[in-house]
């Protein structure tokens, strides 16, 4: 990941939709109101999940 | 709980949110989504459950379910399948609850993969948590009343006893305990596992469930749009059959004809 990037803007290069899906930074959630603020660094492990069909 | 007047007033509540379908259905195994949300028109119901999974990053664009299944119509269940441990289910909800933006959640934390058996010791811990995190909890169980009344004690806001493993569509193995956690809950009950035809799902709410959770029993059915019907109205006939109470079983046989007259 490159540096000085934020999450959202980091799931727009993903082609991701910030509305649709859930961002967990090194085990933290990042909250969605915050994911233009958050900025990507070196070495950040993220989970980005969404909804799929399920029981 | 108090008979309704008629069927339209029969409602149910979870957690302050009130439905009238009393049949919930899970949104897996089915061939497309296109079926799925077809399945799911055809039951009636008003809250699916839904898997909590990575995206797909090599192909953002495939299509989504909530494309299909409109979440502003239909209520999503976040549920944490898949998750054996309490802290992995927890982790799973606080992501969904940021993916989703509410509390209502179903929790399962399974103890082995052969029969999909619940953890309770672990169930019971993330259902504490949970609640302490402002989560509502609906939690799969084992069709225990004890473990059914300290899940409610920890803040459950239902509990869902399996009626038989995951999957497996043997129907409801124990009436005794499934009963016994009905009448000793003072959340709703809902058989949660182990449907696997209408007569089935009818003979949960026999037993005075509030609802019956189902997936693969309408997502393997040959025609799961037509099963999703059956299942439909299986509920509504159990739910019935249980308001309107059932005869007393007799040892022999008594003659519905008057014996008065007889020539």
């Amino acid at each position: 990941m490159t540096g000085g990037l934020s999450v959202a803007a980091m799931l727009g290069e993903l082609g991701l939709d910030p509305r649709k899906v859930a961002v967990e930074r090194n085990l933290e959630i990042v909250p969605r109101g915050t994911l233009g603020d958050v900025a990507v660094a070196e070495g950040d492990a993220f989970e980005i999940v969404h909804f799929v069909g399920g029981g | 709980m108090n008979a309704p007047q008629s069927m339209s007033s029969d409602s149910w509540t979870v957690a302050g949110r009130t439905f009238t379908s009393r049949l919930i259905v899970g949104t897996g195994k089915y061939k497309s989504l296109e079926e799925n949300a077809a399945a799911v028109e055809a039951s009636g119901a008003e809250i699916v459950t839904v898997a909590v999974r990575r995206v797909n990053i090599s192909d953002p664009s495939q299509p989504m379910l909530t494309d299909f299944i409109d979440p502003k119509k239909i209520t999503y269940l976040p549920n944490t399948a898949g998750c054996f441990t309490a802290d992995d289910a927890i982790r799973t909800l606080r992501l969904a609850r940021e993916a989703g933006g509410w509390n209502l959640v179903k929790l399962e934390v399974l103890g082995e993969a052969k029969t999909l058996y619940p953890d309770m010791r672990e169930t019971l811990k993330a259902t504490e948590i949970l609640v302490k995190e402002g989560f509502e909890p609906m939690v799969y169980c084992v069709d225990d009343p004890i473990a059914a009344k300290q899940l409610e004690e920890a803040g459950a806001v239902a509990i869902m006893p399996l009626g038989a493993p995951i999957g497996s569509g043997l129907g409801i193995q124990n009436r005794v305990t499934i009963r016994l956690i009905v009448e000793g809950a003072g959340v709703p009950v809902l058989v949660d596992a182990g449907v696997g035809t209408a007569s089935d799902a009818a003979q949960a709410m026999e037993l005075g469930c509030d609802g019956v959770l189902m997936n693969t029993a309408i997502a393997e059915a040959k025609d799961p749009v037509l099963m999703a019907r059956a299942m439909k109205a299986a509920v509504e006939s159990g739910r019935l059959a249980y308001l309107a109470g059932r005869m007393q079983k007799r040892r022999y046989a008594d003659p519905s004809s008057p014996l008065a007259g007889l020539i």
